[in-house]
């Protein structure tokens, strides 16, 4: 017998958490960044599990988009962090805050 | 019915020439191609004329409308337009007017305007004239010819303001294109409710339909009544009648052969030409016929008054206009609608050559305008004085010159048809033309030279020269196309209008049986008063020059108040200038436009840009804090959905 769905659920939920909390707490912006991927792949272990529990495969196949977005996201949010990096010199997110009033 | 169709065309190609001579008229650099084109156009529409009126004559008289639809226009729910183009008898009349006569003054124009820096622009605005023109006579509906009227007063606007670095008066020739548009705009404005009024009644602004539906009303229903004078506001505009004939007087800041085309031949009778084509309507209204008679026999007689006293030679010429204007509308007041018509034809060919003669005085003169600084150019300028003079004649009314027949047509109808007082009027300015036409030859080419003694002046070139012998030999031969039966002639032009004009004259009432001695009367009256007219001109301006003199010195006041055309622009200035800018000045701008609009625009701004301070500080520019607030939302929100 395989391991239930409410566990993997569960799972997913405390690493979506983590990623939250990770989002919104940590001041380096590579850290910030690592979080969101980490809510992006609690996202794909529902999506997996959910498929191997009703059977469907379709909850693979948007794992697979929701990857290639994903690595498209992170190519463009490392080159968004070389490029702050170069003008400020600094990673963290409480010195990056010229978009306001 | 196959070269009808082709009438289209005859409007397109003065629209091309507009598009050559506009676009590239200025790369051209040769006046003798830009002059050629801007002609050719126009002659080729009048070649297109004369093919139309043979295809016509050889119809029956009942089959000679037709339409020709284009494309269509608009379509808006009920209200269907097209361009689409009538010819009908008056419709190629007009046409052969427009072109023949404005082809004449193209010509005419190669040689006025050269060396003019505006040489090209100059021609493409004729030819665009030309183009609105046709469109608006050849129209099939309201809205089309209305269209045509707007491109007119444009082409008029944009022609009197040609010279628009020169000055004119009192102020620049831009301020007189200005008062141009302006009058010319309040008639548009009666134009226009008259079209409501016409689409309310009849649901169709086409020609047919609406005349059709017409037919079926009794005479002198009010919505009638108020249709015809509010588009008998609109022809008083484009045609230069009391009250607003302000505009043309001044519009001879323009060009000289701006003048002979647009202010004396074509433009300014379009309202004649309008009114003849709702002569349904008109006739439909007896109270509004009335005003037209009334105000035509009032103006012909008003301006020719101011005309006795004005020293300006193109002045004196736009003062007759409004006053040969004034006898169309006579002719159309007492029904006699293929007299004004023909009037209007004659009047074209006279008038065009009276303008285009004073325009090669002008020139000889090196732009002297002032009568009392010419004389004796009679010498020096044969060919200018001799068609000059032929186009004096013709519009005196001397016999056998066209203006003779014309005018006099006009008379008799209104004779017959027991307007004793119009016709009294009639005839007294008939008296006065002659008087002032007399007096403008006798002071331009007789007597002694005053003109500066270093001037030369010698007769136009070419071009000039030749289309003023054309139109001379049109000015003496013209009346043929409309020599009454009681001279042994057939009407020709009458006859030939009769179809289009026939459900009017159904509708009013009938002049007696003809009585030709009678008639024989009158025209010996007519030009009996004419040829006392040019006498007494001739007296006091060749040998008894005291008289004048006196006659002004004992009349003093009656002298000025001519001199300054009855004071009629210092009196709109008062009453309508003065206050509509005071008024915009002092209330709507300093009060309304201040306080009242100005300030609530700018309140609405001021609150936008507190609200916009106060909440701009939730913009802190820590992605974070963005992102805790997105999380909050998004577990409230879910919170929310669970707990339902």
């Amino acid at each position: 017998m395989s391991v239930p769905l409410p566990y993997y659920l569960g799972l997913s939920a405390v690493l979506f958490a983590i990623g939250v909390i990770g989002v919104l707490s940590r001041r380096n912006v590579i850290v910030v960044f690592m979080s969101i991927e980490l809510m992006l792949n609690s996202v794909n272990l529902t999506l997996v599990a959910y498929s191997a529990f009703l059977g469907d495969i379709t909850g693979q196949a948007l794992v697979f988009f929701v990857m290639a977005v994903a690595a498209a996201e992170a190519a463009v949010g490392l080159a968004i962090v070389i490029a702050l990096y170069r003008n400020k010199q600094t990673v963290n997110v409480d010195d990056i805050n010229i978009l306001k009033w | 019915m196959t070269t009808i169709a082709l009438a289209p065309l005859a409007v397109l190609l003065p629209l091309i020439g507009f598009l050559v001579n506009g676009l590239a008229g200025r790369y051209l650099k040769k006046e003798w191609l830009i002059g050629t084109l801007g002609s050719a156009a126009v002659g080729a529409g009048f070649v297109f004329g004369c093919i139309l009126f043979n295809e016509l004559l050889a119809l029956p008289a009942d089959d000679r409308a037709h339409v020709i639809t284009i494309f269509p226009w608009i379509a808006a729910g009920g209200l269907q337009s097209a361009v689409a183009y009538q010819v009908d008898p008056l419709s190629v009349t007009m046409l052969l007017v427009v072109t023949g006569v404005g082809f004449l003054i193209h010509v005419y124009s190669i040689g006025y305007m050269h060396g003019d820096p505006g040489y090209w622009r100059f021609f493409s605005y004729l030819n665009l004239f030309v183009f609105a023109m046709l469109n608006l006579i050849l129209a099939d509906n309201f809205l089309l010819m209305f269209r045509g009227g707007e491109g007119v007063g444009l082409c008029s606007y944009l022609l009197i303001g040609f010279w628009y670095d020169r000055d004119f008066e009192k102020g620049t020739t831009a301020d007189a294109a200005k008062k141009a548009f302006i009058v010319n705009r309040i008639g548009d404005f009666g134009f226009l409710i008259g079209m409501f009024l016409i689409f309310m009644t009849f649901g169709s602004l086409q020609f047919q339909s609406v005349f059709g539906q017409a037919g079926k009303f009794d005479i002198g229903t009010p919505v009638m009544v108020a249709i015809t004078l509010s588009l008998f506001l609109g022809a008083t505009g484009k045609s230069a009648q009391i009250p607003l004939f302000v505009w043309l007087p001044d519009a001879m800041a323009g060009p000289t052969p701006v003048s002979a085309l647009i202010h004396a031949a074509t433009m300014v009778t379009a309202g004649v030409y309008m009114v003849a084509r709702c002569s349904l309507l008109f006739a439909l209204a007896p109270i509004s016929l009335q005003v037209v008679g009334i105000i035509g026999a009032g103006t012909a007689l008003f301006a020719a008054t101011i005309g006795l006293v004005q020293n300006d030679i193109k002045k004196i010429l736009a003062y007759s206009t409004i006053s040969q204007l004034g006898y169309m509308f006579l002719a159309l007041g007492v029904g006699a609608f293929s007299a004004g018509i023909f009037h209007v034809v004659t009047h074209a060919f006279f008038k065009a050559l009276l303008f285009l003669g004073a325009g090669a005085v002008i020139h000889a003169l090196h732009d002297e305008q002032n009568i009392r600084k010419m004389g004796a150019l009679k010498g020096p300028m044969p060919v200018t004085y001799w068609t000059f003079l032929a186009g004096a004649l013709a519009i005196s009314g001397i016999f056998p010159l066209s203006g003779f027949f014309s005018k006099d047509e006009i008379l008799w109808q209104a004779f017959a048809g027991e307007h004793w007082i119009l016709w009294a009027m009639g005839l007294t300015g008939a008296a006065l033309t002659a008087f002032y036409m007399s007096r403008l030859v006798t002071l331009t080419f007789e007597g002694d030279a005053r003109w500066a003694s270093g001037t030369h002046p010698h007769d136009a070139p070419g071009t000039m020269a030749v289309t003023l012998i054309l139109l001379a030999i049109l000015s003496v031969l013209g009346g043929i196309f409309g020599v009454p039966a009681s001279l042994g002639g057939g009407n020709a032009i009458g006859h030939w209008l009769e179809p289009v004009f026939r459900p009017a004259l159904d509708r009013l009432p009938h002049a007696g049986a003809e009585n030709h001695t009678l008639e024989y009367v009158l025209m010996a009256m007519s030009v009996g008063v004419a040829l006392a007219g040019i006498f007494i001109a001739r007296n006091w301006y060749l040998k008894r020059k005291d008289v004048p003199e006196t006659l002004s010195n004992r009349l003093r006041w009656a002298y000025t108040t001519l001199l300054n055309k009855y004071y009629v622009d210092e009196i709109y200035d008062a009453a309508v200038v003065k206050p509509v800018v005071t008024g915009s000045e002092k209330l709507l701008w300093r009060v309304v436009d201040v306080h009242v609009i100005d300030w609530s625009v700018n309140a609405i701004a001021r609150f936008t840009a507190a609200v916009g301070r106060t909440f701009r500080l939730v913009q802190t520019g820590v992605i974070q804090s963005y992102a805790l607030i997105f999380v909050v939302g998004v577990v409230a929100i879910l919170a929310w959905i669970l707990a339902h």
